[in-house]
């Protein structure tokens, strides 16, 4: 792979994996969302397949296997197991904030991932290092839909935005951690989803509902 | 020597395996004191290394070609998790008079136990992360065990709150991965970075090591990153709430320690010292006001515990080897004192039925077998002595003053004594007095076993004074965090 082909196909994925994080903010659909958080583990699991074909790294293109399979195809089949239901709540009714304030904020939040990203351009000028303040974009967008999302599905998508968007800076920056750690971390991760699926419906069941304005009982 | 290390984790998943395998068919024993028994090895295993250790002229141990490491700070942590394990289910094992636990309650219980066992142990901050990461998994049931709309408010709070925290913390140590690795040396192993110094970024490190403690600070209760704790200690069951709040705390404090040995030689202590001395002092006052109005006693000792853990954080930001030791005792009284009392707490629900504070009252004459220990544990959380949190709080605030944070240090002597009077003024009726007309005799019995209460208060009551080896061990695990 030539040095400029390399650098457009790092480019490419971080554009794709920061478009769907754009889109995810901006849509309400569920569903919609979570084809969206699909296509962004497609879009991360090429880029670690590019940048292991580009190192020649055996390692790096097995973890790309693994990225692909977890957070294209597995978590979000989870996800929508979590919004199967009887009475069809799948839109996001009563987020905190609205479409278009949500927008400008992703443009301010972008502004502050080049900021923070600052440090990190001290690993040198390769096309990977520049990519990374996408990955902090989309960590940030990660925590603007938790924070502000009151569906139990949206809180679950905001996390694995949020976890998209780490991932993305350990590949950019470091290659990827060592594998044992890689490993330990996507099963945390998928339990974490698969424990919170369950915790959705068990809230669906008892509430009557997954948003989350309900669970105000605990307070001091 | 080696294998002593993969003793703990290795039988905590298989009775785990073993007992959740079996589903229920296996005998009561097991599923009765599965989490006794993971106790009992986390606990031999870590005096096996600590008596190893002082024999041993400080060598660290350290097996699976150095994935697992223990120093004397690893095996003095994994000694308490085991201690504080030991007390909090074995005072609560389940006895004839009650209803044999669902299988996935040990299970869960050990997959805890050993989450921690191996957070502790692994030389690699990565590892480190996906432990403490695991406990999360593993206490998300058990906070949600009563099934409860409070229980699983509680859990998701837990779940969502403690993976984000933590998520934070990941990226704080991917980039000082990344760090490490623009320096030639791509590792997560802190033994190496502490032992060679690679030339590091500054920059690049303090970001990461910025993130990483705040991440951790979530996982350790405090403020404001505080807001889970309180649901989740107080809706888990007893001996859950104890484990959670008597070790679980602390080894999320061990990461943020490992994190600031790993960062300093590289940045100096000035940002963490300030980030951590804010966090302690802001924990301090926050636990404080929420006690004054408490109304119930399992969230009173949740905020006792962001209470504690505030005084941790403090000991951090001074630095030392005063302050790490004193933190250690702290550590290791705190675990003691609040197994017990959510123990104790848990008796108190399980006979009165409630843990509304107004409605308990005269307990020390009504039912001075849950109240005597209860209460002793309160002594001990209060900082009285002769319970070692008195003499590691003093230890914390001499070291201060010794290292120039006086004010720092003025502002946590009046949030201790505001938090000892707010507590004290909750808790004395419950305890104090009787009515006239209560023609009842007291009612001593205990619906549990009292003996490993009264060992761990013993424990913390001696602690304190203790010299020789104990004091040895205590400032050979602080050097291991102070060496140059």
């Amino acid at each position: 792979m030539s040095e400029s082909m390399y650098a457009q196909l790092v480019g490419l994925c971080a554009a794709v994996l920061l478009l769907c994080a754009v889109l995810i903010v901006w849509r309400r659909s569920l569903h919609g969302q979570i084809r969206l958080l699909a296509a962004q583990g497609w879009g991360l699991g090429v880029l670690v397949a590019v940048l292991g074909i580009h190192e020649g790294d055996g390692q790096l293109m097995i973890v790309a296997v693994l990225v692909l399979a977890l957070k294209g195809i597995v978590l979000p089949r989870v996800l929508t197991r979590a919004t199967v239901t009887d009475n069809g709540d799948l839109r996001e009714e009563t987020p905190l904030i609205n479409t278009t304030a949500s927008l400008i904020l992703v443009a301010l939040l972008m502004m502050l991932a080049y900021l923070v990203s600052r440090p990190v351009q001290a690993l040198g000028s390769t096309p990977p290092v520049a990519a990374v303040p996408v990955g902090m974009a989309v960590t940030l967008f990660g925590f603007l839909v938790l924070s502000t999302r009151r569906h139990a599905v949206s809180q679950l998508i905001g996390f694995l935005l949020l976890d998209n968007g780490i991932g993305t800076i350990a590949f950019l920056t470091a290659g990827g951690v060592p594998l044992v750690v890689e490993l330990g971390v996507s099963l945390d991760v998928l339990l974490v989803v698969l424990i919170l699926q369950v915790l959705t419906s068990r809230i669906r069941a008892e509430f009557g509902g997954a948003d989350l304005d309900d669970l105000t009982e605990l307070r001091d | 020597m080696g294998a002593v290390l993969l003793l703990t984790p290795g039988c905590c998943l298989l009775v785990a395996l073993t007992v959740a395998g079996l589903r229920g068919r296996g005998p009561d024993v097991l599923l009765c004191y599965a989490g006794v028994a993971g106790s009992v090895v986390a606990l031999g295993s870590g005096l096996t290394l600590v008596v190893a250790h002082l024999g041993g002229h400080g060598a660290a141990v350290t097996t699976l070609g150095g994935q697992l490491r223990a120093d004397s700070l690893s095996a003095f942590m994994l000694t308490s998790i085991g201690a504080v394990g030991l007390t909090a289910t074995l005072a609560d094992a389940p006895r004839r008079s009650r209803p044999v636990p669902s299988p996935s309650y040990p299970a869960l219980v050990l997959l805890f136990l050993g989450a921690m066992s191996v957070a502790v142990l692994a030389d690699n901050l990565g590892v480190l992360w996906v432990a403490v990461e695991a406990t999360t998994v593993a206490t998300a049931f058990l906070v949600g065990h009563h099934g409860s709309r409070h229980a699983l408010e509680a859990a998701w709070k837990y779940v969502v709150l403690g993976s984000v925290g933590v998520a934070i913390a990941f990226l704080g140590i991917v980039l000082l991965y990344a760090a490490t690795r623009s320096a030639g040396v791509a590792t997560l192993s802190w033994s190496t970075l502490n032992g060679t110094h690679p030339a590091l970024d500054p920059s690049l490190v303090r970001l990461a090591a910025a993130l990483a403690i705040l991440g951790f600070a979530t996982k350790t209760g405090l403020a404001p990153m505080h807001s889970w704790l309180p649901d989740a200690h107080s809706q888990a069951p007893a001996p859950v709430s104890g484990l959670m709040s008597g070790v679980l705390l602390s080894v999320a404090f061990y990461a943020i320690l490992r994190i600031q040995a790993v960062a300093a030689p590289v940045i100096g202590t000035t940002m963490m010292r300030s980030l951590l001395a804010t966090a302690g002092l802001l924990s301090l006052a926050v636990a404080t006001l929420l006690m004054i109005s408490q109304r119930d006693l399992k969230r009173l000792l949740a905020y006792s515990s962001v209470e504690h853990v505030g005084v941790l954080a403090l000991a951090a930001s001074v630095g030392g080897s005063l302050a790490i030791a004193a933190a250690l005792l702290h550590v290791l009284g705190h675990g003691l004192a609040k197994a017990t009392a959510f123990v104790g707490s848990g008796w108190v629900l399980e006979t009165e039925g409630t843990t509304r504070i107004s409605d308990l009252r005269h307990l020390l004459h009504r039912r001075p077998g849950i109240a005597i220990p209860l209460l002793a544990a309160v002594m001990a959380l209060l900082g009285l002595p002769p319970f070692s949190l008195f003499f590691s709080e003093v230890g914390i605030v001499v070291a201060g003053f010794q290292r120039g944070m006086g004010w720092v240090m003025a502002a946590m002597v009046a949030l201790l004594m505001a938090a000892f009077v707010a507590l004290v003024r909750r808790l004395a009726p419950m305890f104090l007095g009787h009515r006239s007309d209560d023609v009842g005799s007291p009612d001593r019995t205990v619906p549990g076993i009292v003996l490993p209460l009264a060992v761990a208060l013993a424990v913390t009551a001696v602690a304190g004074f203790a010299a020789g080896p104990f004091a040895t061990l205590l400032t050979d695990a602080a050097a291991v965090l102070s060496a140059p």
